[in-house]
């Protein structure tokens, strides 16, 4: 579904990608796992295509994306969550959920992420920078699914939540794969990724340097997290 | 009491030329320096109108902004939209010349002289205990209906919402499927558009000359600044605020009439550095 080839890119003159190549099939749930500075957020910005300056090949469905603006992916399939939660102080949360344009064959209504997401029901209306970080999370999440993305690119969802929440986003990811759609996730917590993902690419300096499955996440996990620095 | 009402009508322009501003800024990050000349284009469209064409002040108070409104927006997409990847002071130059440029192309043609303009009302309305211009007791009116619609739209309607997010922040606004860049051209035009209102609104009650936007517009900015800057509501109340203000000060201690705005906002600045009603976020 997704296939991202070559893909570089910089900041001025600093290089934060190095020719990146993955690919994520439909209806699969795949992490990119690295330390901080890997190139993690500027990989997902840039598939996003809201990194200015990047080269290489991005494209979905098997068409090319590059030259699309980033509201014109969205009409692809493709939805964001970045990683500081994109809340707006001027937006309540309902307004948070209105806002989105609704672009693939299966937006959410506003009931099913009420249902879904109890909490954000409870304070539908305040603004959203007013929620905790984990109401945060979800509401960040709950706005995708009202666009009815098929492909969510999740910048690291379960930073700094209580593991109460990191279990609950767990759930979360699970009934969205089980809908049909497709995730790439950002993520530190190797234990939590290996419960949630099919498989993961290790990202260092830029590039990826390794891809592993469930099994080689668990019977890595030790030097893993050593590398993470965890 | 009458200096009250008064101070309420020159809050009333006040109020509506910072509403402009304060959507064109939190839309575009730009700080309009052509605002009062577009301001003074609504006075002087209404007056060559009426002189030239004979047209009438009701429907130059329609057709006026309208106008104004297209070419605001046309400025957008031909000039403005050009240097929106740059520093935003190439904007500030940009709008600054703008305005210079409009100014001076009035004043080759008409002077410096002010021009008449008949008020199309010149009863007055009793209060009782005065009377007052039924002019000016229109403008009031008019202008707090405009200013409401205005909250009221931004506040309770989709489009709202969308210049909201757009304005807090467009990027993200973007990866969440808005088209982002086709709402700039039309909420400029707006921004303009109430500019030429307040000017044909401006134009039988005072001065229509070349200079006269040029002169408000640094009152303006100081209103802008006090209300926060890109805080609608605070743009619209510090307007009426400081209209009475001044109004007040100009009866009680006239000599400080007019530096009272500017002490106003200094004291602002120094206790609230993000204005009355601004977010701190504004500035990052």
């Amino acid at each position: 579904m997704l296939s991202v080839e070559n893909l570089s890119a910089w900041y001025g003159q600093a290089r934060a990608l190095n020719e990146v190549s993955l690919d994520v099939a439909a209806g699969e749930v795949v992490t990119i796992v690295g330390r901080n500075g890997a190139g993690k957020s500027t990989l997902l910005r840039s598939i996003m295509g809201l990194h200015p300056k990047t080269t290489g090949t991005v494209s979905l469905d098997g068409k090319p994306v590059d030259r699309l603006a980033p509201h014109q992916r969205t009409r692809r399939g493709l939805g964001y969550v970045p990683d500081d939660r994109g809340m707006y102080a001027s937006l309540t949360v309902q307004e948070h959920l209105l806002l989105p344009r609704a672009v693939g064959p299966n937006p959410w209504p506003l009931e099913r992420v009420y249902e879904t997401f109890p909490n954000l029901a409870d304070r539908r209306g305040s603004a959203g920078t007013r929620l905790s970080g984990g109401e945060q999370q979800m509401l960040a999440i709950a706005r995708v699914l009202r666009m009815g993305a098929r492909l969510l690119l999740c910048d690291e969802p379960t930073e700094g939540l209580s593991p109460l929440f990191v279990a609950r986003i767990g759930e979360i990811l699970r009934e969205v794969k089980e809908a049909g759609v497709t995730v790439l996730l950002i993520e530190q917590n190797v234990h939590f990724a290996a419960t949630v993902a099919d498989r993961h690419y290790l990202l260092a300096e830029g590039r990826v340097v390794d891809r592993l499955d469930n099994d080689q996440v668990r019977s890595r996990e030790h030097e893993l997290l050593d590398y993470l620095g965890i | 009491m009458q200096h009250i009402f008064n101070g309420l009508v020159s809050g009333s322009f006040l109020a509506m030329l910072a509403l402009g501003l304060a959507v064109i800024f939190g839309m575009l990050g730009v700080v309009n320096f052509a605002h009062g000349a577009f301001y003074m284009l609504g006075a002087f469209g209404a007056y060559l109108l009426l002189t030239e064409w004979g047209v009438n002040y009701w429907v130059a108070l329609a057709a006026v902004p309208v106008a104004l409104g297209l070419f605001g927006a046309l400025v957008e997409r031909v000039l403005i939209r050009r240097l929106s990847a740059l520093d935003p002071l190439y904007n500030f130059l940009l709008t600054f010349g703008l305005a210079l440029l409009l100014q001076d192309l009035v004043r080759r043609e008409y002077g410096v002289q002010s021009q008449p303009y008949t008020s199309p009302l010149t009863a007055t309305v009793d209060f009782g205990l005065f009377t007052y211009p039924a002019y000016q007791v229109m403008v009031l009116g008019i202008s707090l209906v405009v200013c409401l619609a205005v909250w009221l739209v931004l506040s309770k309607t989709r489009l709202g919402v969308i210049v909201r997010a757009a304005t807090e922040r467009p990027e993200l606004t973007r990866a969440l499927g808005i088209d982002v860049g086709r709402y700039v051209a039309p909420m400029f035009g707006f921004g303009v558009a109430l500019a030429g209102f307040a000017g044909v609104l401006a134009a039988p009650m005072r001065a229509v000359n070349p200079l006269m936007g040029g002169d408000l517009i640094i009152t303006v900015f100081a209103v802008v600044v006090i209300g926060g800057l890109g805080s609608i509501f605070g743009s619209v109340t510090a307007g009426f605020a400081i209209g009475l203000i001044t109004a007040l000060a100009n009866l009680y201690v006239p000599t400080l009439s007019q530096t009272i705005v500017f002490i106003l906002m200094a004291a602002v600045l120094l206790w609230r550095p993000a204005g009355l009603f601004g977010r701190e976020e504004a500035f990052t």
